[in-house]
């Protein structure tokens, strides 16, 4: 493998991928309809099969190309379709209830990836360049992923919020040199499986409530019983 | 390849495989059949662990886990007995469909294996791919009863459980991350054995990293507060059989998981002393469940903040480290889940029997149903850790040790357990004792509560006349992290 650092292409282009993954997180955070949110979803899994393809090839690990194709095809292609299809048929209301206003969250998105940098970097001194980034990067798109699961109300925004914490651990995983291929085809598997798993919670979770609202939800009450 | 037709991949994938057989059966009662016998063979080939001691690639079998897969599997079988007559009487009285009935056996056989896999897995990764898995089965078979109440549990078990465990994964690539220094790209740097020998020349405030994420994704699983939020939800909603596997297997693993952790974390002087979070999580888990349990109303939702607080006591044992501690916390981890299992055996039926699961509806069990109020009045004696059963030996030995490592904690740790144990037995004197009360379902035969028994006669002997050789058993599994 070449030499790694400030300047060489392999590494600015994978510093790039993985910033346009880290910024496509807070566009999620921002969008206020759930069409455009399923839409920068799309857009987010096709700048990771980008980051893990560039990866594979500067790591030299064909593998990684199977992660990125992976993503590519399920997240970025399958996946949208089908959850455009629920939305369809489900009549699930355009626009996105949120806990909180957008201004407040992007605010807490900065300063979660500020976290995240202050978290990784101090702690990966001696590692390469491109990890230390890669993982702090990865690190803020998995809080940025938790605070959407947290900031909207409805159960189709917090599954794309879980789904692009996931995006997060990929991008983690194939940051990292050598990691065995087991890693990223089970997160991959996960997705696929997690989705037929949400898939069904939609469905019962409409045929009970007649809507996707998590506030629906709220019989059990915690600690109450 | 050669792990292919090792015995030992025979303890995750005959469940596995009877999940399977039980997919391709519509007859509930030939389901409910096929779970039994593979539940027995994955437990037959468990009994085999012990003589079957072997570090791969894939497999790692040392005493911890083969003492905690032996454990798993047989509970899985006693729960597999019990729940052919669980599913049976849910079926007659319509609360289940067969096509429902085939996918609890299939979920059931599934999670079993893959909770098995979990344990016996040298590979990091591999353990994780497991745990998730059977996360995902536990979540749709809590959500089986297709209540309203049982949806939202699995939703809020989903999410919470789908955020530890992803979590755990990002714990996963920062171990690895800190284990490439030491023992350079490839599998070994994903596994256990290699892990626990090569921690010295990990990096140190990489594992540091690695062990905050582990410690919330696998301390979600073993329902540890503050991230025990699914776990009432889970058990008070699920299929009964299901909360005895949950309150058994699950905590377990994760337990286990984390005091891996914690060898590897001790055995690098860069790192971190583990302990003081794990006591600190661990305490608070004891505290909050028992006082928790004042004021339920759920009968389930009881039980299961009883066993967050024995999940929490067992964390703590295992953060004040040292041989004894961990032995202690290894010989608690056992005899809770086979008394925790028992009882919720009895609590299945009482709540089939009395078509609730309130406490203010139950009563006088002792008096309408003999043989089990009796049962479930000893399996609550025993997890209140009365004398002479397991659990007080092992709480008594855990107050040793925190009296000799932390003393100031011991008027913590006491109060705890005392306050949780006095609500343990006043729900006791409402539930069995006092003016019967009676309700639509079927009487329960005493042969049912056979594996309850076999259950608390085990815990019986545990506590007051432990062989030596299973004290040598438990002493080689708690050294194993060192």
């Amino acid at each position: 493998m070449e030499h790694i650092g400030f300047g060489a292409f392999s590494y600015d282009l994978a510093h790039l991928l993985g910033a346009v993954v880290l910024v496509l997180s807070f566009a999620l955070l921002s969008q206020a309809r759930v069409t455009s949110v399923i839409n920068t979803y799309a857009l987010q899994a096709w700048a990771l099969a980008a980051a893990a393809g560039w990866q594979g090839w500067v790591q030299h690990a064909p593998h990684l190309y199977i992660t990125a194709a992976l993503a590519l095809f399920a997240k970025g292609i399958v996946i949208p379709i089908a959850l455009h299809g629920i939305v369809t048929r489900l009549r699930i209301s355009r626009g996105i209830d949120t806990a909180l206003g957008i201004f407040p969250t992007m605010a807490l998105g900065v300063m979660l990836v500020a976290l995240s940098i202050l978290v990784v970097l101090p702690t990966t001194i001696q590692s390469q360049a491109l990890t230390r980034e890669d993982l702090a990067t990865a690190l803020s798109v998995v809080l940025l992923g938790l605070l959407m699961m947290i900031s909207r109300r409805t159960a189709l925004t917090q599954v794309i919020g879980f789904m692009s914490l996931e995006n997060g651990l990929i991008l983690a995983a194939v940051g990292v040199e050598g990691m065995p291929l087991v890693v990223e085809l089970s997160v991959a598997v996960l997705v696929l499986v997690a989705f037929v798993v949400f898939g069904v919670f939609f469905f019962r979770i409409r045929a009970q409530f007649d809507s996707l609202e998590i506030r629906h939800l709220d019989r059990v009450g915690g600690a109450h019983r | 390849m050669t792990d292919l037709i090792n015995p030992v991949a025979l303890v995750p994938t005959l469940p596995l495989l009877g999940a399977l057989l039980a997919a391709m059966t519509t007859n509930a009662r030939a389901g409910a059949v096929i779970v039994i016998i593979a539940a027995a063979g994955g437990f037959a080939a468990a009994c085999a662990l012990p003589w079957e001691m072997q570090v791969s690639v894939f497999l790692l079998v040392d005493p911890l886990s083969a003492q905690v897969a032996l454990l798993t599997s047989f509970v899985g079988l006693t729960s597999a007995i019990f729940s052919y007559g669980y599913i049976r009487t849910e079926l007659t009285s319509g609360r289940l469909d067969p096509p429902r009935a085939r996918l609890y056996h299939v979920l059931l056989l599934t999670f079993l294996g893959f909770m098995l896999l979990a344990l016996l897995s040298n590979n990091l990764g591999v353990t994780w791919v497991a745990l998730e898995a059977a996360t995902i089965a536990s979540v749709l078979v809590v959500g089986l009863p297709r209540t309203e109440n049982a949806i939202e549990a699995s939703w809020k078990f989903f999410l919470i459980c789908g955020v530890g465990i992803a979590l755990a994964l990002f714990g996963t690539v920062v171990l690895y991350l800190a284990a490439l220094p030491a023992l350079g790209p490839g599998y070994a740097a994903m596994s256990w054995s290699d892990l626990a020998l090569a921690a010295p020349r990990c990096r140190g405030t990489l594992l540091n990293l690695a062990f905050v994420f582990l410690l919330l994704g696998y301390g979600t699983k073993a329902g540890l507060a503050p991230l025990h939020g699914w776990m009432p939800d889970a058990h008070a909603e699920g299929p009964t059989p299901v909360s005895a596997v949950l309150a058994g297997s699950v905590l377990n693993v994760a337990l286990v998981a984390i005091l891996r952790l914690r060898g590897v974390m001790d055995a690098n002087a860069e790192a971190i002393a583990p302990g003081p979070f794990l006591m600190a999580l661990g305490l608070l888990s004891v505290l909050l469940a028992s006082l928790s349990m004042w004021g339920r109303r759920d009968v389930k939702r009881f039980f299961a903040f009883s066993t967050i607080e024995q999940s929490g006591l067992v964390a703590f044992a295992f953060g004040l480290g040292g041989p004894a501690a961990t032995f202690a916390g290894l010989l608690h981890m056992t005899v809770h889940t086979l008394a925790k299992a028992a009882l919720f055996q009895c609590v299945g039926r009482v709540a089939q029997r009395k078509g609730l699961q309130v406490f203010a509806g139950i009563s006088g069990l002792i008096g309408s149903d003999r043989a089990l109020g009796l049962t479930l009045a000893t399996a609550i004696v025993v997890v209140a850790g009365l004398p002479p059963f397991g659990l007080f030996t092992s709480e008594v030995l855990i107050l040793g040790e925190t009296v000799n490592r932390a003393p100031y904690l011991t008027p913590l740790v006491g109060i705890g357990l005392v306050v949780g144990g006095w609500a343990l037995l006043s729900r006791l004197v409402g539930l069995c004792l006092g003016t019967p009360t009676y309700g639509p379902g079927p009487a329960t035969s005493p042969l049912a509560l056979i594996p309850a028994w076999v259950h608390l006669t085990l815990v019986l002997v545990l506590g007051f006349a432990m062989p030596t050789s299973v004290v040598a058993w438990l002493g080689a599994a708690a050294s194993v992290a060192k």
